[in-house]
C-alpha cells in the first residue's frame, strides 16, 4: 500500500469536505484552503521524490489484484503533472485570498476549488480508463461551478458553451470506453496495453482511437475543436481563469499523451501523423486568433490553444527527444500561463479594464508587475535564456532530426507571432502613456502599497516568475527529468509490470 | 437481440445529435439526455448480452458454475447514469438562469462572449 499515491486525492477531498462543514465561516474556509493546498504541495513533492528514487509506483485499492482492483499508479510523467497541479493550486489559492470577493467566497469558492484539484490529481494518478472518466467528471463538475459562480451574464453565457461542449466530449469518451470494453474485456490501462497488442486487427483499434482523439481533443482544445475555450475563459474571476488556463487543457494533453503512448500505438504512421497535422493547425489558428484580439485575457486564451499545438507536436513526432520536448513544454507552459493570467488580474485592478486600448502606463505605476510580465511574456515567446526557449528548441530540434521540416518551420513562425502579440500587450498595457479616460473607472480599485493583500497577491506571481527564470537558467536538471519521463512513456514495460504485479 | 439493440442505440445517437444542433435550449438539453442514454445502452450492448443468467454464486462456491452475464458493464452504466444525472441537472439550472434575463430563446443569439 503506497500511501503517497492516495494523498494527492484525499487531501483536497478532506479540505473541501471540511470547508463545506464551515459553510458560514468565511475565515475558516480561507484558512483551510491555504492549509489544504500547502499540504497538497508537500505530498506532491514527496510523490515526485519517491518516483524518482523507486521508479514507477502503484497501489491497488479495494483489496483486489491488478486488472480487477482500483489502480492508482504514478510514473514520472504523472508525478511531474501532479506536482505542477499542486504548485498552481497553492499559487492560485494565495492569489484568491487577496482577490476573491466576499460573495463568491460565501458561496463555496474554496471547497469547489479543492474539488477541482482533486479531479485533476485523480486524472493524473489513475491507472484505469473508467476511473479516468469519473475523475474527468469530478473535475468538470467543479469547473462548471467555478466558471459560473457569481452569475454574471457573461459568465452564464460562457458557461453554456463550456458545459455543452465538454459534455459532448465526455459523451465521445464514454462511447469509446464502451466499445473498448466490449473488444478487450478490461479497462485497466496496463492490462489494455497488453490485450490490444494481442487483438491484432489494428484497423478497428485505430478507428476506436479516433473517438478518444476527438474526446481528448475537445478537452485539450486542439484545432477544429477549440471554440469553447476562447468563448468562456475570459468570463470568470481572474483566479478561476488562471487555474483553468494552467491546468484544465493540460489535463486533456496529459490524457492524449498517455493513451497515445500506452494504448494506441498500433498504427503510428496514421494516428501520430494525424496528431502532427492537428498540432500544426492548432498552433497557427491559435496564434492568429491571438493576433486579432485586443483584450488581455482573450489574447492569453488564444495563446493557450496555440501552445497546446506545441505540446502535441511532440506526441505527433513520437521520438524520445520530441516527447522530452513535450513534457518540458508542459512544465514551462503551466507555470508561465498561470502567471500571465494572474498578471492580467492585477493589470485589471490597476487600470480598471481588460481592454488594451483603455489600459496604459503600467510600467510607470507598477514597475514590479512590469518585470513579472516581461519575464513571463518573453518566456512564452521563447526568448533565451528563459524556460520557453529551451522548450521550443528541443521540439524544433526533434522535428529537424527526423526531417519534419514543415512542422519545425511552423513552430518557428508561430513563435515569432507569439512574440508579436506579447509585444502588443506590452505596448498597449505597459509601455505607452496612461490613457486619459472621460468616464470614471468604475471598477478600478488600486492596491494599497505595503498592505497585506498586496503582498499576498504579488507573492504567487513572484514565486512563479522565479520558477520560470530558474527553469531557464538551470535547464539541465529539468531536461534530464523530462527525458527520463519520456523514456518511461516510450517503453511502458515498467509501468505495465508494476501495475500488474503489485497486489497489496 | 443484439441487432435490435444496435438499431436502438443508433437511433438514440442520431436523434440526440440532431437535437443538439437545434437552436432552442430545451432541445439542447433533451439532446444531451438522449445522447447519454444512447451511450449507456451502447456500453450494455457492446459488452455482450446474456439472457437469464444473473452473476450469482451459490453458497460455498468461489466461482460461478457456468458462464454468467458480465456484471461490470452494469456497474459502469450505473456510475455513468449517476454522473450524467448530476451534470444534466446542473446544466438545466444553468440554462434556466442564463435565459431568465432574455426575451428570445435562440441559442444563436448568444454571441456576447464569442470572438
Amino acid at each position: 500500500m503506497n500511501i503517497l499515491l492516495i494523498f494527492p486525492i484525499i487531501l483536497p477531498l478532506t479540505t473541501a469536505s471540511v470547508s463545506l462543514l464551515f459553510w458560514r465561516f468565511r475565515r475558516v474556509q480561507r484558512l483551510l484552503g491555504l492549509i489544504g493546498s500547502a499540504a497538497l504541495l508537500v505530498s506532491a513533492v514527496l510523490l515526485l521524490k519517491t518516483v524518482l528514487d523507486q521508479g514507477v509506483i502503484s497501489t491497488q485499492l479495494g483489496g483486489w489484484p491488478a486488472p480487477v482492483g482500483i489502480t492508482l499508479v504514478a510514473d514520472l510523467f504523472s508525478a511531474i503533472m501532479t506536482l505542477l497541479a499542486a504548485t498552481m493550486g497553492f499559487a492560485v489559492t494565495l492569489y484568491s485570498l487577496g482577490t476573491m470577493d466576499a460573495r463568491r467566497e460565501t458561496f463555496g469558492y474554496y471547497p469547489f476549488f479543492h474539488f477541482l484539484l482533486m479531479g485533476v490529481c485523480g486524472v493524473f494518478l489513475t491507472g484505469d480508463l473508467f476511473n479516468l472518466y469519473v475523475w474527468f467528471e469530478v473535475m468538470l463538475m467543479a469547473s462548471f461551478v467555478l466558471l459560473s459562480l457569481g452569475g454574471e451574464k457573461a459568465q452564464l453565457e460562457g458557461g453554456i458553451k463550456y458545459v455543452t461542449l465538454n459534455l459532448t466530449a465526455s459523451a465521445f469518451f464514454l462511447t469509446g470506453l464502451g466499445i473498448l470494453y466490449g473488444m478487450a474485456g478490461t479497462l485497466n490501462m496496463a492490462d489494455l496495453a497488453l490485450k490490444l497488442d494481442d487483438i491484432g486487427s489494428s484497423g478497428v483499434i485505430t478507428t476506436l482511437s479516433m473517438l478518444f482523439l476527438v474526446a481528448f481533443g475537445i478537452k485539450s482544445a486542439v484545432f477544429p475543436l477549440f471554440f469553447w475555450l476562447p468563448a468562456s475563459y475570459h468570463t470568470p474571476p481572474v483566479a478561476v481563469s488562471a487555474i483553468f488556463a494552467g491546468l484544465l487543457t493540460k489535463v486533456g494533453v496529459y490524457t492524449l499523451i498517455r493513451t497515445f503512448t500506452l494504448l494506441f500505438v498500433q498504427d503510428t504512421a496514421y494516428t501520430h501523423s494525424l496528431i502532427l497535422i492537428v498540432a500544426g493547425l492548432t498552433m497557427v489558428t491559435g496564434v492568429l486568433g491571438a493576433v486579432a484580439q485586443n483584450e488581455f485575457r482573450r489574447i492569453l486564451s488564444f495563446h493557450i490553444i496555440s501552445q497546446v499545438g506545441y505540446m502535441i507536436m511532440g506526441l505527433g513526432l513520437f521520438t524520445h527527444l520530441a516527447l522530452t520536448g513535450s513534457i518540458f513544454y508542459i512544465i514551462h507552459h503551466i507555470i508561465v500561463k498561470t502567471n500571465l493570467f494572474l498578471v492580467s488580474g492585477v493589470a485589471r485592478r490597476l487600470g480598471g479594464t481588460f481592454e488594451l486600448k483603455n489600459l496604459g502606463g503600467l510600467s510607470l505605476t507598477a514597475p514590479g508587475l512590469t518585470v513579472i510580465f516581461v519575464i513571463s511574456a518573453f518566456s512564452l515567446a521563447g526568448i533565451p535564456p528563459l524556460s520557453g526557449f529551451w522548450a521550443k528548441l528541443i521540439l524544433i530540434q526533434s522535428g529537424l532530426e527526423i526531417q519534419s521540416y514543415v512542422i519545425a518551420a511552423t513552430a518557428l513562425t508561430v513563435s515569432l507571432l507569439t512574440l508579436f502579440s506579447m509585444v502588443k500587450i506590452w505596448a498597449g498595457a505597459f509601455w505607452r502613456e496612461p490613457v486619459q479616460q472621460k468616464e470614471a473607472r468604475v471598477q478600478a480599485f488600486p492596491l494599497q502599497t505595503g498592505s497585506t493583500s498586496q503582498w499576498i497577491i504579488y507573492l504567487p506571481m513572484v514565486i512563479l516568475s522565479i520558477l520560470t527564470v530558474f527553469i531557464g537558467l538551470m535547464a539541465e536538471p529539468v531536461l534530464d527529468l523530462a527525458s527520463r519521463a519520456a523514456g518511461q512513456l516510450l517503453d511502458p514495460s515498467a509501468y505495465i509490470a508494476t501495475v500488474l504485479v503489485s497486489k497489496q | 437481440m443484439e441487432f435490435l439493440s444496435a438499431l436502438v442505440v443508433g437511433g438514440l445517437f442520431g436523434s440526440g445529435i440532431y437535437l443538439l444542433l437545434g437552436r432552442t435550449p430545451v432541445r439542447l438539453i433533451i439532446g444531451l439526455v438522449l445522447l447519454s442514454n444512447a451511450i449507456n445502452l451502447l456500453i450494455f450492448v457492446a459488452a455482450g448480452l446474456t439472457r437469464g443468467k444473473p452473476p450469482l454464486i451459490p453458497d460455498g462456491a468461489v466461482v460461478p458454475p457456468e458462464a454468467v452475464a458480465d456484471p461490470l458493464p452494469q456497474a459502469l452504466i450505473l456510475t455513468a447514469i449517476v454522473i450524467s444525472f448530476g451534470v444534466l441537472a446542473y446544466a438545466m439550472v444553468l440554462f434556466r438562469q442564463a435565459f431568465e434575463t432574455r426575451t428570445t430563446g435562440d441559442l444563436d443569439e448568444m454571441r456576447a462572449t464569442d470572438t
